[in-house]
């Protein structure tokens, strides 16, 4: 009745275990990264100019010209981030001409004051400041202010242009498109706003509308949908026949055992989905390589495990004591077989970047994972069958031959 | 069965491929892809075949990549080319793309990916660094486990492994990218892993085997841990042949890595390790 009860309690274990991965992954799905669900991966490196210099000013000039570039693109949940001194990030998801949104993105727009005719009489530089407000009758504006040298060019211009209109561009997109009312020198309003909400987005683009430096697209990666759709379907059946080959051979070899290691291998399976996604964790192409070879792993510790079991078994000792001894023994060289690529793991995923660490994480969790399994699940699996004929028989881990 | 007593042979052997490699390597060099290079690939795919030459004469007519590397893409069911050539900028790539599909109406981008020259020599730095920590990361690990001469000769071990992958791409010429270096560091891992479980048994027999001499118990060491060795590397090599001929063409060159560089660590684990303690054991330690 004990060894019942304990059987019971070990299947109990399992299942509980099983059961909480399964909830995990439905609970949080896997995130799947640009490379498997299509879309671009763009680095930009600020060049320095002869008048300016990059720092940490410039660098978010940068970023906030950018980010709203992407915005204008709406894209659901693009990134875009700092890396290092002089570069951003910037991940979209899928985009129809993928090529054309990182050549807006990357572009050094310039913000002009063109005549009527188009001419332009003035650029972004000569602008000093931008800011929404009200004018003397509470009406929404825009408030700028010239830099010196802006300042005389300006009061020329306003002089000449009087009454007429003067455009402010970005490249060539009309921000906004003023009349002007009086000679500008150093401080100028811009009148005309519905609200102070629609002045402020133009004071902005007049503020920070060009990038302060050119950008040069130092990195870009495009996978289009149709290809991150084929790397799934194709990722997914090739790691679907190396487990189904594995689990063959492990029968093959090992008999009863070998079906338990099988059910070990499905079970490793589910509980590495549900921690990757109890993680939320982005699986990537070389992520899923990642994966398949920890399947690899896991089937190793079961083979150590089971070649111990079958040395003890030959030295002649019960069943029972043979998988005692076995596990014991076992558990010593799966940890430091596992711990060394562990370390490269956690070195590979500190010291690259991208695709690389999507591969370096997931072989890293994967071993974690692994190494549970094969402590825990193998264990309380072969405990559950200890009084069965199938791992009392001599051929059972294979023990009969040589 | 002396494995351990035919040294010779097994030494001979390595050190007759690592050679190979090497010259190979000396002569030739590595097909550094645009990762390290720098560069621009495109992909792209057709509802028809189109050949190398389509491609080129397109290519020539716009001006742009005209003697670019054009490469049927081997991936089943798609007809694709690849297309590698210096640096292009958006804009170009851009024209590049509509010119195809100017000629070629089914013309549907799959990928493309362009990195400059100074991210490749960035990247280039990052994973030797990376290599390079990761074997200092690993010596210390078994130094502290084992004994020192133990953590020499893993790395010996895991050099020889490397080395010869390195010396079959450069013989094939493959291109070696990003996920090759991923595959350099898989490599690293297993080939520890696989030389430490010989050793952990060696371990276990000189504490368990005292009259024995070191050469004798460290044969039965090897003997013992046989059929893991071979189970292991068969069950991992079938994987990883599953991968390279079912996977894509983006993985091929990674899986291609780890088949020889597991290879090279299934055999070395086995005839290039363990003897080398022996040596180790014979020429320093008994001469004190």
């Amino acid at each position: 009745m004990r060894y019942k009860q304990k059987r019971l309690l070990k299947l109990i274990f399992i299942i509980a275990i099983v059961a909480l991965a399964v909830f995990l992954y439905f609970n949080n799905s896997i995130n799947l990264g640009l490379d498997l669900r299509g879309g671009s991966h763009i680095v930009l490196q600020a060049q320095p100019t002869e008048e300016r210099s990059i720092n940490n000013e410039v660098m978010s000039g940068i970023q906030q010209v950018i980010e709203r570039r992407v915005n204008q693109l709406g894209l659901s949940e693009p990134v875009i981030q700092r890396e290092g001194d002089d570069r951003i990030i910037v991940e979209l998801p899928a985009v129809d001409n993928p090529n054309e949104a990182i050549n807006t993105i990357g572009r050094t727009a310039v913000l002009t004051f063109r005549n009527p005719a188009g001419q332009v009489l003035l650029t972004g530089e000569n602008v000093k400041d931008a800011t929404a407000d009200y004018d003397e009758y509470g009406r929404p504006v825009v408030s700028f202010q010239m830099t010196n040298e802006g300042a005389k060019q300006f009061e020329n211009i306003t002089r000449q242009y009087i009454g007429q209109k003067i455009g402010i561009y970005l490249d060539d997109e009309l921000l906004t498109n003023p009349t002007v009312q009086s000679v500008i020198s150093e401080k100028g309003l811009i009148s005309g706003y519905e609200s102070v909400e629609a002045a402020e987005k133009d004071a902005i683009l007049i503020r920070e509308g060009s990038l302060p430096v050119p950008v040069e697209v130092v990195q870009s990666r495009t996978v289009g949908p149709a290809l991150g759709e084929i790397s799934i379907r194709r990722s997914l059946i090739a790691g679907l026949v190396g487990l189904a080959l594995v689990a063959v051979y492990m029968m093959f070899y090992y008999r009863f055992p070998g079906v338990l290691a099988a059910a070990v291998l499905i079970i490793y399976g589910v509980l590495l989905m549900g921690t990757l996604a109890g993680l939320q964790a982005t699986l990537t192409l070389p992520g899923i390589a990642g994966l398949i070879l920890s399947i690899g792993m896991a089937v190793d510790a079961n083979i150590i495990i089971f070649e111990r079991i079958k040395d003890e078994r030959k030295s002649g000792k019960t069943l029972r004591a043979s998988i005692d001894a076995g596990f014991k023994r076992a558990y010593k060289t799966i940890i430091d077989a596992n711990v060394t690529t562990l370390i490269t793991a956690l070195i590979l995923a500190y010291y690259t970047s991208g695709t690389v660490r999507g591969f370096a994480v997931t072989l890293g969790i994967g071993v974690l994972v692994s190494m549970f399994t094969a402590f825990f699940i193998t264990r309380n699996v072969i405990d559950l069958f200890t009084h069965s004929n199938l791992l009392q028989s001599d051929a059972a881990f294979g023990a009969k031959r040589r | 069965m002396d494995i351990l007593g035919k040294r010779r042979i097994w030494y001979t052997i390595s050190i007759a491929v690592l050679a190979v490699g090497l010259l190979f390597l000396a002569i030739n060099g590595l097909n550094f892809g645009i990762d390290f290079q720098g560069g621009t690939l495109l992909e792209f795919k057709f509802d028809q075949q189109i050949t190398n030459q389509q491609v080129r004469n397109v290519l020539q007519d716009i001006e742009i990549a005209g003697d670019s590397k054009i490469q049927q893409s081997d991936t089943q069911g798609i007809q694709g080319v690849i297309i590698r050539t210096q640096k292009l900028s958006p804009e170009q790539t851009i024209e590049v793309e509509e010119a195809l599909r100017n000629e070629y109406p089914s013309t549907e981008m799959l990928r493309s990916e362009s990195v400059g020259a100074v991210i490749g020599q960035e990247l280039r730095t990052k994973a030797l660094l990376a290599l390079l920590i990761a074997s200092v990361a690993i010596v210390l690990y078994i130094s502290v486990r084992f004994e020192f001469r133990f953590a020499i000769v893993s790395i010996i071990t895991l050099l020889h492994d490397v080395l010869i992958t390195l010396g079959i791409f450069a013989i094939l010429g493959r291109e070696v990218n990003t996920p090759f270096v991923a595959a350099l560091l898989t490599i690293i891992g297993y080939s520890i892993n696989d030389t430490i479980v010989i050793f952990d048994r060696i371990r276990e027999n000189m504490k368990m085997m005292h009259k024995t001499s070191f050469k004798e118990l460290a044969n039965q060491a090897v003997i013992d841990t046989l059929p893991r060795s071979i189970n292991t590397s068969l069950t991992t090599l079938i994987t990883i042949l599953a991968i390279y001929l079912f996977g894509g063409a983006s993985i091929k060159v990674f899986m291609l890595a780890l088949f020889i560089g597991m290879f090279a660590g299934t055999y070395s684990s086995i005839f290039v390790a363990s003897p080398l303690l022996v040596t180790w054991t014979h020429r320093i330690t008994n001469k004190k």
